[in-house]
């Protein structure tokens, strides 16, 4: 984002250096509200780079922040909400007029910064009809005229959002209305219309795609900066607290599994890799941890020759690490069917980092499913074979527990050995069918170790038809999934 | 500590130099290497693979006329192979050499001297008395444990060895350390670092990158070449082409004398950019497909 230099906002205040100081401590402890951990160190670090960098330059400061507080990547979404809060560009023009008369006042006042590319000033914006702003809209966003889009930007807002003071509302239903009032799906099928006619010969199939990429980048440049807009908007109505406040979102390691949405579940997935390779050092470390084996007497021997016969060098065997052999028992059924599908990437993660990884699902049948995470690339394909291909219906399609557990007994249980972690993933809800909490018994006897992990809320467990108690009595530890956090915990907690 | 120089005037200066070492900055990566040079902080560095990490310290390196000193760290790696070892074979020779008149607390003494200890790489650039750049690449592949070895490097610049005494630095380095993000790296040692995450960068950017490192590319080219990579990182794939994977190709292109980049071009060497069959299927399909459609349905 670039920001001319009359913008100013707090950032850019020249003199004393309280203010900024107070700002700052807001801003930090906001975006502690938000779940970063930042560090008093850190705190102390970002004091300390902001002297170093030139006040008016709000990239600089931005990125000043960012370097000293948000030491992950995934948090940097949320760091920058809080920072466009925070340091956001404020002014006079920025006052939601009381009267309905919404046009007049934006374009009265409008700064010079932002009215400068095309000269004028908003004040001959508000003469246009729709079709008129439509059409400056379409060749701004034409020749990517960054200036121009973030004038019409602006200009749209005040038109189309409707604003009303006091509303404690974060923006989306404003930028709902703008967007739809500019019909942006449109607008980029005349985007393209018109590019297809530039060409002389017609675009091909490359270009064509290759155009459209280009306009729906920079129609969600446009649609970035009708948000930070509204935004502008609302900081200088509502003030900076309790927006921070209406935008807060959970981390991605915070988002409920259950609940989680399309782009969330995205970012989940991606998390989990580095997840199962954590997992499987941990596992598999235990033997490497002493790092020399027993002593090689061969080698050292060999070795004893550069010394004359004297063995002043002892060489020792590697250590073998352990194999960890993995059974990954997860429930599909529709009551967890949200957690089912990140289960399925976590099974399919799990098996790329562990040579012996054997999965199976259930519902009211069981079914083994490693063949179908063997040399696929593709989860997206793995997880429809799974759902479509695998046997896990017994009788209804409703949990049962009990017999899922049967059949794994009865057919794997041989498989089972002292070597063999088992996790096994549900809500335990068995619609109170018999829960032959035996057969977790035994299995706990035969195994190395046996887990549970429930993407319930731990205060839900027991309750209705769960019996997660009964099965974790023979469980060695059963544990709250429920989100990344809670998985990393689970991670941690095997050593 | 040890007061030093600065090494950059400002963030604009360090973006002008690392643009004449090659490199070229946005404002973020520019911003950080500034700042890590007033703060006398080390930079942890993440990003997808082959987005110019490594490069980044040997930029600075070389724009700063330093000398680069670089620790690959891989599983196991431990502190003999890190930070120092003493050489014990020589140590030998000298209790041999010293025969049986000599005093034995002498040697002793002398058994544990500099002269018997060797030096790896975070000790030789605490100790270098030229200005050099360190570089520790790949710290996520460090078990979390080993991690621990650098902290008393990255927050203090000194070693500790226990017969000698702490070593501290003649004059503070500028430290990179990169990663992956094949894990998350601990708490402690991020704290002591500042972040800087280089993605992939946007099209301006890898189309200046592009211009920059292949040779005899014209403007039009490294257009297309940019807006075609663009387009496939959209795409779901296993693995995004890296930077590295987009100058490749346009080499690729130049040498094959290919001015202007057709669908049935940019299938045919798809492979230098993609390298899972999965995901070359899935490009191919996306960018290929509508043409054969339209011809079968024309003819």
């Amino acid at each position: 984002m670039t920001v001319t230099e009359e913008s100013s906002g707090p950032a850019g205040d020249p003199n004393p250096d309280t203010p900024l100081l107070d700002l700052l401590a807001g801003f930090i402890s906001e975006l502690r509200n938000a779940g970063l951990p930042v560090s008093l160190t850190e705190n102390l670090d970002a004091m300390e780079a902001v002297t170093h960098i030139p006040l008016e330059d709000r990239d600089a400061f931005k990125y000043a922040l960012g370097a000293t507080l948000v030491k992950n990547h995934a948090h940097w979404r949320a760091f920058e909400v809080v920072f466009e809060v925070y340091f956001a560009i404020q002014g006079d023009e920025y006052v939601i007029p009381t009267e309905a008369d919404a046009g007049d006042s934006g374009d009265g006042t409008a700064q010079p910064g932002e009215g400068a590319p095309q000269g004028g000033g908003g004040g001959s914006m508000s003469g246009l009809t729709p079709e008129q702003l439509t059409e400056m809209l379409m060749r701004a966003l034409m020749n990517g005229d960054q200036a121009m889009m973030r004038v019409l930007a602006r200009q749209a807002v005040i038109r189309y959002a409707g604003m009303e003071p006091g509303r404690p509302v974060g923006g989306t239903y404003y930028l709902y209305r703008t967007l739809r009032n500019l019909d942006l799906d449109d607008i980029l099928e005349r985007l393209m219309a018109t590019a297809g006619e530039e060409a002389p010969a017609g675009l091909t199939a490359l270009e064509e795609r290759l155009e459209r990429d280009e306009f729906s980048d920079r129609i969600e440049r446009l649609k970035q900066e009708i948000e930070g807009e509204i935004r502008r908007w609302l900081v200088a109505d509502r003030g900076v607290e309790a927006m921070a406040r209406t935008l807060r979102r959970p981390l991605p390691e915070d988002v409920d599994f259950m609940h989680a949405s399309r782009e969330e579940m995205a970012s989940l997935r991606k998390a989990i890799y580095p997840l199962t390779r954590k997992l499987a050092v941990r596992l598999a470390r235990k033997r490497r941890h002493g790092r020399k084996g027993a002593l090689d007497f061969r080698s050292t021997m060999r070795h004893s020759l550069n010394y004359g016969g004297v063995p002043a060098e002892p060489k020792f065997k590697f250590p073998r690490p352990a194999k960890p052999e993995i059974m990954v028992v997860a429930d599909i059924s529709g009551s967890v069917a949200a957690f089912a599908r990140f289960t399925l990437h976590l099974v399919y993660a799990i098996s790329g980092q562990f040579s012996k990884v054997r999965s199976f699902v259930f519902i009211d049948g069981l079914d083994e499913v490693t063949g179908f995470f063997e040399g696929i690339e593709d989860i997206g394909e793995a997880v429809h074979r799974v759902n479509t291909e695998a046997d896990v219906i017994w009788v209804d399609g409703h949990s049962d527990y009990g017999h899922a557990l049967g059949v794994f007994w009865e057919k794997y249980g041989k498989g089972v050995g002292p070597k063999t972690t088992v996790m096994i993933l549900g809500d335990a809800r068995n619609n109170y069918h018999a829960s032959q909490s035996w057969i977790v018994k035994e299995i706990q006897h035969k195994a190395r170790k046996v887990y549970w992990l429930n993407p319930e809320p731990r205060a839900y467990w027991d309750t209705g038809d769960s019996i997660v108690g009964e099965y974790s009595t023979y469980c060695d530890d059963t544990y709250e999934v429920r989100s990344l956090r809670q998985l990393e915990a689970f991670v941690e907690k095997l050593v | 500590m040890i007061g030093q120089e600065v090494r950059f005037e400002d963030v604009d200066g360090v973006r002008t130099a690392l643009a004449e070492s090659n490199y070229l900055a946005d404002d973020g990566i520019a911003g950080v290497v500034y700042l890590a040079d007033r703060l006398d902080k080390p930079i942890l560095v993440e990003g997808p693979a082959g987005t110019g990490k490594t490069q980044l310290a040997q930029s600075v390196a070389e724009m700063a006329g330093a000398r680069l000193i670089r620790l690959q760290c891989y599983e196991g790696l431990d502190e003999s192979k890190a930070l120092y070892e003493w050489n014990y074979k020589k140590q030998l020779l000298r209790i041999q050499a010293g025969g049986d008149d000599s005093d034995w607390s002498e040697i002793e003494e002398d058994l544990f001297s500099e002269e018997f200890l060797l030096t790896r790489p975070l000790l030789e650039a605490i100790r270098a008395e030229d200005p050099v750049v360190l570089l520790i690449d790949e710290v996520d592949r460090l078990e979390v444990e080993t991690e621990a070895l650098l902290l008393e490097i990255l927050s203090e610049f000194q070693v500790s060895i226990p017969e000698l005494g702490t070593i501290r630095a003649t004059q503070i380095p500028l430290v990179f350390l990169t990663s992956n993000a094949t894990r998350e790296l601990s708490e402690a040692l991020k704290r002591r670092c500042l972040y800087l995450y280089i993605d992939y960068p946007d099209l301006e950017r890898e189309r200046q990158i592009v211009m920059a490192k292949v040779p005899g590319i014209d403007a039009n080219l490294a257009d297309q070449v940019a807006r075609i990579v663009r387009s496939i990182r959209q795409l779901d794939l296993k693995k995004h082409p890296s930077v590295s994977e987009t100058i490749d190709w346009a080499r690729t292109l130049v040498l094959l004398g290919i001015s202007n980049v057709d669908g049935q071009t940019a299938t045919e060497t798809i492979n230098i950019l993609l390298k899972y069959r999965t995901d070359i299927d899935k490009a191919v399909k996306e960018f290929a497909d509508r043409p054969d459609e339209l011809e079968a349905g024309g003819t």
